[in-house]
């Protein structure tokens, strides 16, 4: 028998504001432990929590993005349960009134685009980090991280496979990295995301008992993940057993899944609403306002690039996979209208060198003019395309635009014909062998001359010029 | 000598504010040991403020004088000190020191209080009889073998026994006013909203309000004036006005309608108090009041409601007591359960621990409907039969409390006998009203008896204004308490 997979997603996105949820402490990433605390963040005694009026505007923008209606009216609530990262004994989240249901991520699955149906997206902070300690009966606490902003989203479990829940979490990525309010790295658990899975006989709608996997903190691990745990589904049903709900855990080491400890997981977490906070009550101005602010979002800039720039489809994709490459590339075809230019550049060598090097596009040391300056010297010929690679080398280290490299380096292109012919009658003369196999007919040795050429003029013999000295040399 | 008398004392430099200070500190030593009214007596820092209230008033430039420009005054021990050991007189947090100031106390900092201490209470506010101390229960300096009620009973006691020229406790669900009635001071809860929470170590956050407790109405009013307000660090209180409060006690309280529910003088209600009770409806008609009867039947469902709620509030505030960050941590333990758990065993006392599982269990899946939800439903009921109440009066009069202080460690085996001695207080509390507890009479016993007025929303003005008339027209706290002559002394 056939089965089908039914996922849901719940992605919790670290809203990237200057300060905390209900602090002021800075929401920073990597600082030394326990440095970025107070008595609200750390839970003490008598403080109390003022909601960050900019993590709301993120988590609006965001479900702007994302086609949700945005309540007029939510509110926060205690989600009660006891760990040592978490300071107050309890969560402060949304759970009763959210800050806006419904809407969709667009997603490109195998069978076209579709839109995965958005249940939720609510405001909650996040809890510390619970570090092992060198020794293995030690427990340590950093509280930086505790009261981070997080904007949760949870998908209807409309997903039907490990890729296409993948697909979707891309889609949603780029759509918070676009909107700056996420920065998405999921290596630093900027971007964190649960699964709940479930498998049921192919076109069967029943909804059986379904399991949630933690710890998916990449898009490869998501897809493992998935797949091995509708691979044990589908042997359990096979075997006439059932599928108990339960929550479970990536082990990327093991490449397995495994049950969390059932203590773990037996919360009751006994919601309450939080008496410290107000309803969060926004005007429909405010809520249109935040919209209207809305950048052009990853799907619609792609379909633009290909009709305003005549790119092919896979290279707009490339190029708005990210807002700050879509930019940089938009400035550069401001500076020249040769867009196919540009992104034969930005595609190959900038993102080449950038991925080598693991620098993001925002501290690209090559700018937009910097680039268009090279794209000019190759349009008026002065250098050629060999040499524009290595001066394009030459300004990605250097941070100088290319007729200062071309002027220091004195790399300017040889199109001097006296100069070149010189050159030329010297390897004529020095290769007697090949120049008799020219003369026994053979046309191709032409492209030994070009390249011993090349060698001596260290590739800046402008190529149309050099040829045409060539081929009359060997007539004569 | 009242607050305000020790105001113009020190400002007309009759007296020093190191004296004032001293002489409170040696009333300390001297009643403290019997009383038990301060957990800390912080005297060095007391002396040094008011060294530096003497420098300012000697200076003589108005501007620097604050309000309470070397007053001495103590806080109950739930408020955060910066530096200054907070307990809230729990075993939990004995020794835990705040990293910063209460919104409150840098108030009164900023007025130029001199800060005796911290006082004694029921733990993390939970009784009625301050019997349930970490450190020991405090007495009542009309009858030490009595309680002074609770759970603001250190605030009530110190000012009663003239150990602090004013107090600042916390009421929940009558904790100013339930103790200022039995050691026979004033006390009032503001509006919810009124005053910052901010440092306030949270029983029920939804009902938890700082107030005064001082020795008549004026105190009160002047303390209230120190420490009312908006503050951006609490996002429930109010950016209400805040009038000066000092002023409108003058105003004659002729007119104003008085409501007296039927419901409060009913059986529950001992004799004796609701006579004073009687007589002091009769003063206020002799002020030119208009006294009438109102009805709020859901009277009765006010005590239950108000013990769901705040043990569900409770049990959730509590939690942050878990023994990793501060506080007690139980010793050489396996795991995190085990370590919450003794922790939290050994360090907590009965009536905490009986809180926290009735407010748990309430919020539990398949009770929370049943009754955490239903008594929020309640509550809203309640809030609206009060709003109905003061379209047609300006004040609602009753017993603060319907007995006068019981002896100690009654009531402490039976929690709900001593939760029902809080029908009277608890009404407001659920409503955000403001409530003020004045003395209307004595006992045959000789012990106190407490009127409470209860205002609108935010109208902590018309509560002084008819209090003070009343205290003016009945005079029932100039006699302090005759301490050391106690009649039932010898029987404890």
């Amino acid at each position: 028998m056939g089965y089908e997979a039914v996922i849901g997603l719940e992605i919790h996105a670290q809203l990237q504001t200057r300060t905390k949820l209900f602090c002021a402490c800075p929401a920073t990433f990597g600082a030394e432990p326990n440095t970025l605390t107070c008595p609200v963040c750390l839970g003490l005694p008598g403080a109390l929590p003022v909601l960050n009026r900019r993590a709301v505007e993120f988590a609006i923008r965001a479900a702007g993005a994302l086609g949700c209606t945005v309540h007029r009216e939510s509110a926060f609530d205690r989600k009660s349960y006891f760990y040592p990262d978490l300071p107050k004994g309890y969560q402060i989240t949304q759970y009763t009134r959210p800050l806006a249901t419904g809407g969709g991520i667009e997603t490109d699955m195998p069978d076209g685009v579709r839109s995965v149906p958005i249940r939720r997206i609510h405001i909650e902070e996040d809890a510390g980090r619970t570090v092992r300690g060198p020794a293995a009966d030690r427990v340590l606490l950093d509280f930086n991280r505790a009261g981070t902003p997080l904007a949760e989203i949870v998908t209807e479990p409309a997903i039907s496979s490990p890729a296409e829940a993948v697909a979707c979490l891309k889609a949603l990525r780029q759509i918070l990295m676009y909107l700056e309010v996420c920065n998405g790295n999921m290596e630093e658990g900027s971007l964190r995301c649960e699964a709940n899975v479930s498998v049921r006989p192919l076109g069967s709608t029943e909804h059986r008992p379904r399991t949630e996997i933690k710890n998916l903190n990449s898009f490869r691990f998501v897809e493992r993940a998935m797949r091995i745990e509708i691979d044990r589904q589908v042997a359990v049903y096979e075997a006439g057993g059932a599928i108990e709900p339960r929550t479970m855990c990536y082990d990327e080491n093991a490449d397995s899944v495994r049950p969390t400890r059932p203590k773990e997981e037996a919360h009751d977490y006994r919601y309450v609403p939080e008496p410290d906070l107000q309803p969060l009550r926004l005007s429909d101005e405010r809520i249109a306002e935040v919209a209207a602010e809305q950048p052009e979002l990853p799907r619609a800039r792609r379909a633009r690039f290909e009709t305003q720039y005549g790119l092919p489809r896979s290279a707009a994709e490339v190029l708005t996979a990210e807002r700050p490459l879509a930019d940089y590339f938009e400035d550069c075809v401001k500076l020249w209208l040769d867009p196919h230019a540009v992104a034969g550049w930005v595609m190959t060598d900038l993102l080449g060198g950038l991925g080598r090097d693991k620098v993001p596009v925002a501290s690209c040391p090559v700018t937009p003019n910097n680039l268009v300056s090279l794209l000019k010297l190759i349009h008026k010929g002065e250098i050629s395309h060999a040499m524009a690679r290595e001066i394009f080398a030459e300004m990605y280290r250097s941070g100088s635009d290319a007729p200062t490299i071309v002027h220091e380096k004195g790399l300017a292109q040889v199109s001097d014909a006296a100069e070149l012919r010189a050159v030329v009658e010297g390897i004529v003369d020095a290769n007697p062998a090949q120049f008799d196999k020219y003369l026994a007919g053979n046309e191709k040795i032409i492209d030994f001359f070009m390249g011993e050429l090349m060698k001596a003029t260290m590739g800046r013999a402008n190529p149309a010029v050099a040829l045409e000295i060539i081929k009359r040399k060997l007539k004569k | 000598m009242s607050l305000y008398g020790i105001k113009k004392a020190v400002l007309s430099r009759e007296i020093s504010c190191v004296e004032a200070a001293d002489a409170f500190l040696r009333r300390i030593d001297a009643l403290n040991p019997e009383i038990g009214a301060y957990l800390t007596v912080t005297r060095a820092q007391a002396l040094d403020a008011a060294r530096r209230s003497d420098d300012r008033i000697g200076a003589g430039r108005r501007d620097e004088i604050g309000h309470l420009e070397g007053i001495p005054i103590a806080l109950k021990d739930n408020i955060a000190t910066d530096g200054v050991r907070t307990t809230c007189a729990s075993r939990m947090l004995d020794g835990y020191v705040p990293p910063y100031d209460a919104t409150v106390v840098s108030m009164l900092k900023q007025a130029g209080a001199v800060l005796l201490g911290k006082l004694n209470m029921d733990e993390f506010s939970m009784g009625s009889s301050n019997f349930f101390s970490a450190f020991g229960p405090c007495r009542n300096p009309w009858d030490l073998s009595r309680t002074p009620g609770g759970s603001s009973g250190g605030p009530a006691a110190a000012v009663a026994a003239r150990m602090a020229a004013g107090s600042l406790g916390t009421d929940t669900g009558g904790s100013v006013r339930q103790p200022a009635s039995f050691c026979g001071v004033v006390g009032l809860r503001p509006t919810y909203g009124r005053v910052s929470r901010f440092g306030l170590i949270a029983f029920a956050s939804s009902l938890d309000q700082i107030g005064p407790v001082a020795r008549d109405v004026r105190d009160c009013a002047i303390l209230l004036d120190a420490v009312a307000g908006y503050d951006p660090r609490d996002s429930t209180s109010m950016p209400t006005p805040v009038p000066d409060y000092l002023h409108s006690l003058g105003e004659n309280p002729a007119g104003l309608r008085i409501g007296l529910p039927r419901e409060y003088l009913d059986g529950g209600c001992d004799p004796e108090v609701a006579g004073a009770v009687r007589k002091a409806v009769e003063t206020f008609a002799g002020l030119g009041c208009r006294v009438e009867e109102v009805s709020l039947p859901h009277h009765k469902h006010c005590v239950a409601t108000y013990y769901l709620l705040a043990s569900a509030e409770a049990s959730t505030n509590l939690a942050r007591y878990d023994g990793v960050r501060f506080g007690f941590r139980a010793p050489k333990t396996a795991d995190f359960s085990e370590m919450y758990t003794r922790s939290r065993t050994e360090a907590f006392g009965p009536e905490v621990k009986r809180r926290i599982m009735l407010g748990t269990h309430t919020l539990s899946a398949g009770y929370r409907d049943e009754w955490y939800l239903k008594a929020q439903k309640v509550r809203t009921l309640i809030a609206r039969e009060f709003a109905a109440a003061f379209r047609s009066v300006d004040l609602i009069a009753g017993p603060t409390s319907p007995a006068a202080a019981w002896r100690l460690a009654d009531r402490t085996d039976d929690p709900l006998a001593m939760y029902l001695s809080d029908a009277c207080t608890v009404p407001a509390s659920l409503a955000g009203l403001p409530g003020i507890s004045v003395p209307c009479g004595f006992t045959r016993d000789g012990l106190p008896i407490g009127l409470q007025l209860a205002g609108r929303q935010f109208d902590e003005e018309t509560v002084f204004r008819a209090a003070f008339a009343y205290e003016q027209t009945a005079r029932w706290n100039m006699t302090p308490p005759s301490l050391g002559h106690s009649t039932t002394k010898s029987a404890e």
